[in-house]
């Protein structure tokens, strides 16, 4: 049920969200709130439900029990209007997901003819200016096969934007990548976060969060062990196994 | 063409090898005619049972038990039963329980045999091509589904614009078997006197006592007609082809 949302109120809001597969409870009791142009980090390690939590914030997942409202829009109604809901969230995978079949020109440009109906000539528009902004001015053409892990990746933000989201998550977008194509995809984020996109990323690299991050959160087991400003959880984190976690991957 | 014609009939004057359809205008027709409808047969039968085996594929791939249920029924009997058998059971079995429809003056069947032909030979290719299209579907990532439903796409605008055009590339060798054997089973509408190549040839050879000869025809015939498709269908292969991706 969408209730009246204004801007001051949290763009997302979760609330005490379980997610169980089968037997196995995967979160047990999340609740978090962001704001309208924050970016958060979630971190934390591997199988602590972080990737589950922001597939369910787009509804790739349904929750067990629990509340997730985007903008006012619950995303566990069983009446949820997915592409309204989709036109606000942007996802980014951590495979980059592209479609091989069509040109990175062509990515971008489906969903918005497809599934906005918008027109095509401003749709081609918009998408070259995207690519360009991603730095890709001059791939237009070239198929996603053709491109590095970085590229694809960066053409997948890029078709993620031509949607005009409100917010944007990020499923480890560099997890697949070369350690030297990670920092351009680094550069589009962080200037997407400059930018005042509603950011959701989980991800590995702790000194991007650091940089980026207006908050980060730290998983484990599926639960929210300890969040807060990144000056504050990567210098002075008050639980033993998240000073554990940092000891291990700073 | 005439020379043509002239070289025949000299042939069967000084050897006895009786090209009739090449010399004799009379033959020459019944042959184009059995020709054409062989055309005929196989493009209608080639596009509907792709239509039909999309169709199918999709409703197969369905959370829905109801649209499921159906599709496996219609693959299971379609694909265990003789094709000619289909055939004769819709000629022989439905047509003559269909109400005869009045034409011109006189009291004709709703539905011709062709036509029997058309719908019993395209259920029976999309029988097979909704179980080829299945593995090709089976075969797109469930990632790539999943970036299309992240980007608002419906289940049924995914499977246009990005499943089926994956499948395609995955499934076309089969595919292509698959359209082979049914350009070749189009000779079984002889079984209800569908006037095709076959039966053509067969009523020629008959009339001019040349069984040898018509059978080189025939066999050559057929031989070139699946070669076309199969050049036809290798040229899609090339045209489907992306660059840079690997399977």
């Amino acid at each position: 049920m969408a209730t009246s949302w204004t801007p001051d109120q949290p763009i997302v809001q979760c609330v005490d969200v379980r997610k169980s597969f089968g037997a196995l409870e995967v979160l047990k009791g999340i609740s978090l709130s962001v704001r309208k142009g924050e970016v958060i980090c979630i971190i934390g390690p591997s199988g602590s439900g972080k990737s589950t939590l922001i597939r369910c914030i787009n509804a790739l997942q349904p929750i067990s029990s629990g509340s997730i409202q985007i903008e006012g829009i619950e995303v566990s109604d069983p009446r949820l209007d997915k592409l309204a809901l989709r036109r606000k969230v942007g996802m980014v995978f951590q495979q980059y997901n592209l479609f091989p079949h069509k040109t990175a020109l062509q990515n971008v440009m489906m969903a918005p003819i497809h599934v906005l109906g918008q027109k095509r000539a401003e749709v081609e528009a918009r998408a070259r200016a995207l690519l360009a902004k991603v730095r890709l001015a001059g791939k237009e053409d070239t198929y996603p096969g053709e491109l590095s892990g970085g590229q694809q990746q960066r053409v997948a933000i890029a078709r993620s934007l031509a949607m005009r989201p409100d917010i944007m998550l990020f499923d480890e977008v560099t997890a697949a990548l070369d350690p030297e194509t990670v920092k351009e995809v680094l550069v589009t984020i962080r200037e997407l976060a400059e930018d005042g996109m509603t950011c959701i990323l989980v991800t590995h690299e702790m000194n991007f969060a650091r940089e980026v991050a207006d908050h980060v959160y730290f998983t484990d087991r599926g639960v929210i062990v300890e969040h807060g400003p990144p000056a504050t959880l990567f210098t002075a984190a008050k639980d033993e196994r998240t000073q554990q976690f940092l000891s291990q991957v700073l | 063409m005439q020379a043509i014609g002239d070289w025949f009939q000299r042939l069967y004057e000084t050897t006895g090898l009786n090209f009739s359809v090449f010399y004799d205008a009379y033959d020459w027709g019944r042959y184009v005619g059995g020709l054409k409808m062989t055309l005929l047969l196989s493009i209608t039968t080639i596009v509907l049972s792709l239509i039909i085996g999309a169709v199918g594929a999709l409703m197969q791939g369905s959370p829905s038990m109801l649209l499921r249920l159906p599709v496996n029924a219609f693959v299971v009997v379609f694909r265990n039963t003789p094709p000619l058998v289909q055939l004769f059971f819709f000629y022989f079995g439905l047509g003559t329980m269909l109400p005869a429809v009045e034409a011109a003056g006189m009291r004709v069947p709703l539905l011709s045999n062709v036509q029997w032909a058309i719908i019993s030979l395209s259920l029976f290719a999309a029988a097979f091509n909704v179980e080829i299209f299945r593995s090709g579907i089976e075969a797109v990532p469930r990632t790539t589904i999943e970036a299309a439903e992240a980007l608002g796409y419906t289940r049924l605008k995914a499977y246009v614009h990005i499943v089926l055009p994956l499948a395609i590339r995955v499934c076309l060798p089969a595919l292509n078997n698959n359209l082979v054997n049914l350009l070749k089973t189009t000779t079984l509408a002889y079984a209800i006197a569908v006037p095709e190549t076959l039966y053509a040839v067969k009523q020629i050879w008959s009339e001019s006592q040349n069984v040898f000869e018509m059978m080189v025809v025939l066999l050559a015939t057929y031989g070139i007609l699946v070669g076309i498709l199969v050049w036809l269908m290798h040229r899609w292969e090339r045209a489907m082809h992306i660059p840079g991706y690997a399977r």
